[in-house]
């Protein structure tokens, strides 16, 4: 074992089937307490046409086993809450457990969307708290919690400029989208029924503002920008950006991802945006789960007010709350029932726990971010110099001459304990390495990453071969992909059965 | 702040190695004039008991205490407290998506079981891992008929759930998709005359529910028939899982879209809960979502990666097969959990009691002077009933009895006013349904 390895240890973890290969009949995990009323008989009740017999390989197993089963496989896993989550974008910070045991309450865990208002006041005063925060946060004017993720919040904004824009007479047809932006923007663009423009970034890693007064004419409904970049660098010009879209008529979105660089710093409102949506599950803290569920919550200005997906949350007289299902402007329901309620609760007992001092998270953040920077400058090149926010975007320049790229250390990266960052993205970086450590890592974690990342950076020039075969100590090699994808086995079949699908 | 592992020593000390004189310095790339001075005017900071007591109060001011006979695509089921036990692992609460696969395993094999349950319950041949919900799913599921058949008509009948409907139209506006509605017969299930008198070869997909909205099982053979004579895509809507327990299942449909919630998620007020689109291997290149493919190493290891890729925004970008990024993994996860907890005779189980329940309960209630069922077809564990006044006003007095009634159908369809949409399941006692139905008399019997 190399001894420059100091965060991790090889150890024994327990092999594991597929839970199908461990079923054997007549066994149960669960039991339901005995039938109180007369049994029907669903052949008769249901007809004979629509019963179905027991579902061929379900899984028949005991209590115990389905503990021992998903435990083992739980083990199998990298998680923040063991370690260091640098996935630059992706803002792997710590998940309050707190959040979890008040989202599982009696009283909001159980609560039904349908219930009638007047007992669900509970629910909806922690909506409306949420959005007060929210918009105190931002700096904006209204607000939808609907929407389930940050796409479906892209979404939302999108068609919220669309109906403001179509009830002005033209939706226009063009979004206007940096080359360096999330892949989520452009494929919502074309959900909401837009044409995409990319715009190339200027030399800086900056929206290229020249370029863009040409870009934007009539036929331009808004600009995504996403704030900071995906390089971690603060836009410097959005006010003027703002100003460049309005004067044309057209509205600037904002892709909130990155908003753990400016909550209790700087908010959108003030700068000019329009619409904006915000990644519960990244700057509120709430679990990535494996992906999902988060929430997409959308902030805008006054003038697309009108236009909120319903119901919408409304104060009462004698300060009742409730959902109001008809807005004539409304754009419509982006998903059933009142959001990921759920979420909305984790997020709103993470700011209540910091209130303004949210300011130091973002602090911490932006602090961690350039110590690493400044530790790693050199050692892996900086493609952008411009001050980095919350997170750093280096490039495998120095490392490729040796023919080891940002997977392969990323790879390696495994080995010395820390989950990788992001790799290839954004874009606009051939062999980015993209670090966004969050204000989560202690001073110790920052400065065990960089010891790491040196000592990789020192082995891809001295022994590139370890890296590129990276990582060396996971329970399973690098895994062919490529296989996976040209003849997909996407589901287990019983043992006879695949042989039957092979013949 | 109990979350920050900094001390003001360390702080200074990181700011030193920066060369930076101050916190304020790092943020100099906002120009001046637009950082906030003053602190947020939000509540807090509040201890980790704060933060309890803040939550339990507002569930005070919730339903505690209250029975319900709601459903309508939230269903409150038996859950284990094993399956919040495993997904509260931080080992799966607080990993990412399994992107770099190598320390992902735990996930992405959940995954994959996820993915062979779902199947195993739909009939089908692939399933994705996961969709928002089954709004979304139903919605998605309509976009990739488009995509599949190049058409741009869509038939959904009105027994869908009305939010589904909603969130299709939502969708449908802005993408060129233009949808119909499809009235429903007498027994409460779709009008296949109708749906035949709509069919042209323009149509992408015909969209049904079952149990439809109203409880009632439709019958996919006749309507599968007229869909895939036109060319159009069948696609079949399940906002109840448990059904598929002991009703066959639609193996008709070309595109399965379910919602997951009755399989371990709780009510949550809406959320979060988990879709799923279902569809035939044929058709794997036109899903939306995530996929979990089986693979191996270079050992010869046997391992699971996120596969087919070039499906997906982070790839494909504007021309992706949907722009859906985060989802509902841990949903999932949850739902896979839960029906390994249920097992085959777990689930058979469950939804035959789900049956009894309801049978029971609507022979309680077809006692009541003035009450009487609706449709007529055959259902699961949700019915409807017409009452002889106004259901809202019977609810409210059902209130009193600390009874949450059946839902007023009459605000989503018009033309059923006085119909309440009963849903019993396994969690409702014989005393419980009982009780309703004594309170629901008495309320009948209230001068009005």
């Amino acid at each position: 074992m190399n001894e420059k390895i100091k965060k991790a240890t090889r150890h024994t973890n327990q092999n594991e089937g597929l839970i199908f290969e461990k079923s054997s009949p007549g066994k149960r995990a669960f039991e339901l307490p005995p039938l109180d009323v007369p049994a029907a008989d669903p052949a008769k009740a249901l007809g004979a046409n629509y019963r179905r017999e027991g579902i061929e390989g379900f899984p028949e197993v005991s209590e115990i086993e389905v503990i021992r089963h998903f435990t083992r496989l739980s083990t199998w896993n990298y998680a923040i809450d063991l370690g260091m989550y640098p996935l630059g974008s992706c803002t792997m910070k710590y998940n309050p457990r707190v959040n979890e045991f008040v989202a599982r309450l009696d009283g909001i865990a159980t609560e039904h969307p349908y219930q009638p208002q007047e007992l669900s006041q509970g629910c909806l005063k922690i909506l409306r708290l949420l959005e007060k925060c929210l918009l105190e946060i931002t700096g904006m004017d209204a607000i939808t919690l609907q929407p389930a993720a940050g796409a479906q919040g892209e979404m939302t904004g999108l068609l919220l400029i669309r109906a403001y824009l179509h009830k002005q007479g033209n939706p226009r047809k063009k979004v206007l989208i940096p080359d360096s932006a999330h892949g989520t923007n452009p494929a919502t663009a074309v959900i909401a029924g837009y044409e995409v423009e990319n715009i190339k970034s200027e030399s800086h890693g900056q929206v290229d503002v020249e370029k863009l007064r040409e870009l934007v004419t009539a036929d331009v409904a808004a600009l995504m920008i996403t704030n900071p970049s995906t390089l971690g660098i603060f836009e410097q010009r959005i006010p003027e950006i703002a100003e460049i879209l309005h004067a044309k008529g057209a509205l600037l979105y904002m892709d909130g991802a990155n908003m753990n660089a400016l909550t209790g710093v700087t908010r959108p409102g003030d700068l000019g945006v329009d619409v904006m949506h915000l990644n519960l599950h990244k700057t509120f803290s709430t679990p990535h789960g494996g992906g999902g569920p988060g929430a997409g919550p959308v902030a805008m200005k006054k003038i697309l007010e009108p236009f909120r997906p319903v119901p919408i949350l409304a104060e009462k007289e004698g300060g009742r709350l409730a959902l109001e299902p008809m807005r004539p402007d409304s754009i419509g329901r982006v998903k059933a029932f009142a959001g990921n309620f759920g979420v909305l609760v984790r997020a709103l007992a993470y700011i209540l726990a910091y209130g303004p001092g949210v300011r130091q998270a973002t602090e911490d953040a932006v602090l961690n971010a350039n110590y690493i920077r400044k530790n790693l400058e050199g050692v892996f090149d900086l493609p952008y110099s411009l001050p980095s926010m919350h997170e750093v975007v280096f490039s495998d320049a120095i490392q490729k001459k040796n023919g080891v790229n940002t997977m392969d250390i990323a790879k390696r990266l495994i080995d010395y304990g820390f989950h990788p960052y992001t790799t290839a993205f954004p874009l606009i970086v051939p062999g980015a390495l993209m670090i966004e450590p969050t204000e989560s890592e202690s001073k110790e974690e920052c400065d065990l990453f960089i010891d790491a990342m040196k000592s990789i950076a020192e082995e891809a020039a001295k022994n590139p071969e370890i890296v590129k075969t990276a990582p060396h100590t996971t329970r399973v090699r690098r895994l062919d992909e490529v296989g996976a994808a040209r003849k997909p086995v996407l589901r287990w079949k019983p043992a006879t059965s695949r042989s039957e699908a092979a013949d | 702040m109990r979350y920050l592992p900094k001390s003001p020593a360390e702080r200074q000390e990181m700011l030193g190695a920066i060369g930076a004189k101050s916190i304020e310095e790092l943020f100099s790339s906002i120009p001046e004039r637009f950082r906030l001075r003053n602190a947020l005017n939000i509540p807090g900071p509040f201890s980790e008991a704060e933060v309890i007591q803040y939550f339990k109060e507002r569930a005070a001011e919730n339903s505690n205490g209250y029975t319900s006979f709601l459903g309508a695509g939230v269903y409150n089921h038996l859950r284990s407290v094993v399956t919040d036990a495993i997904i509260q692992r931080g080992e799966f609460l607080t990993s990412y998506t399994p992107y770099q696969a190598e320390i992902t395993q735990g996930t992405l094999q959940a995954i994959f079981e996820f993915q062979t349950l779902m199947c195993q319950l739909t009939g089908q041949e692939v399933a994705n891992a996961s969709m928002y919900d089954g709004s979304t799913a139903t919605t998605e599921a309509v976009l990739m008929a488009e995509r599949l058949t190049g058409r741009r008509r869509v038939l959904v009948a009105r027994s869908v759930h009305p939010e589904y409907r909603d969130v299709l139209k939502t969708y449908a506006k802005n993408s060129g998709l233009h949808v119909e509605e499809i009235a429903f017969t007498a027994s409460g299930t779709v009008d296949a005359k109708a749906l035949l008198a709509a069919q042209k070869d323009d149509v992408a997909a015909v969209v049904v529910q079952s149990p439809n909205f109203f409880g009632v099982i439709e019958s996919h053979a006749a309507l599968a028939g007229a869909t895939h004579a036109s060319g159009a895509m069948y696609v079949v809507a399940v906002a109840e899982g448990v059904s598929l327990g002991l009703i066959r299942p639609p193996a008709e449909a070309d595109i399965v879209a379910m919602e997951g919630q009755s399989f371990g998620l709780p009510p949550s007020y809406g959320g979060p809960f988990a879709g799923v689109i279902a569809s035939r291997d044929k058709f794997v290149r036109q899903m939306p979502g995530r996929l979990t493919g089986q693979t191996t190493d270079s050992e010869g290891q046997r391992g699971f990666v996120l596969t087919l890729a070039t499906r997906e925004q982070h790839i494909r970008r504007e021309k992706a097969t949907s722009n859906i990024c985060t989802n509902q993994a841990l949903c999932a996860l949850a739902a896979t959990v839960h029906l390994t907890l249920l097992g085959k005779e777990g689930l058979r189980e469950m939804a035959e009691q789900n049956l009894s329940k309801a049978q029971f309960a609507l022979s309680e209630l077809l006692k009541i002077p003035g009450v009487k069922r609706v449709f007529d077809g055959p259902f699961f564990n949700e019915f409807v009933v017409e009452l002889p006044r106004s259901v809202k006003l019977v609810n409210n007095q059902l209130l009193r009895d600390k009874i949450i009634g059946p839902l007023a159908l009459g605000t989503a369809y018009p033309e059923l006013t006085k119909r309440a949409l009963v849903c019993v399941t396994e969690t409702i006692s014989r005393a419980e349904i009982e009780r309703f139905a004594g309170a629901l008399k008495q309320a009948l019997e209230q001068p009005v």
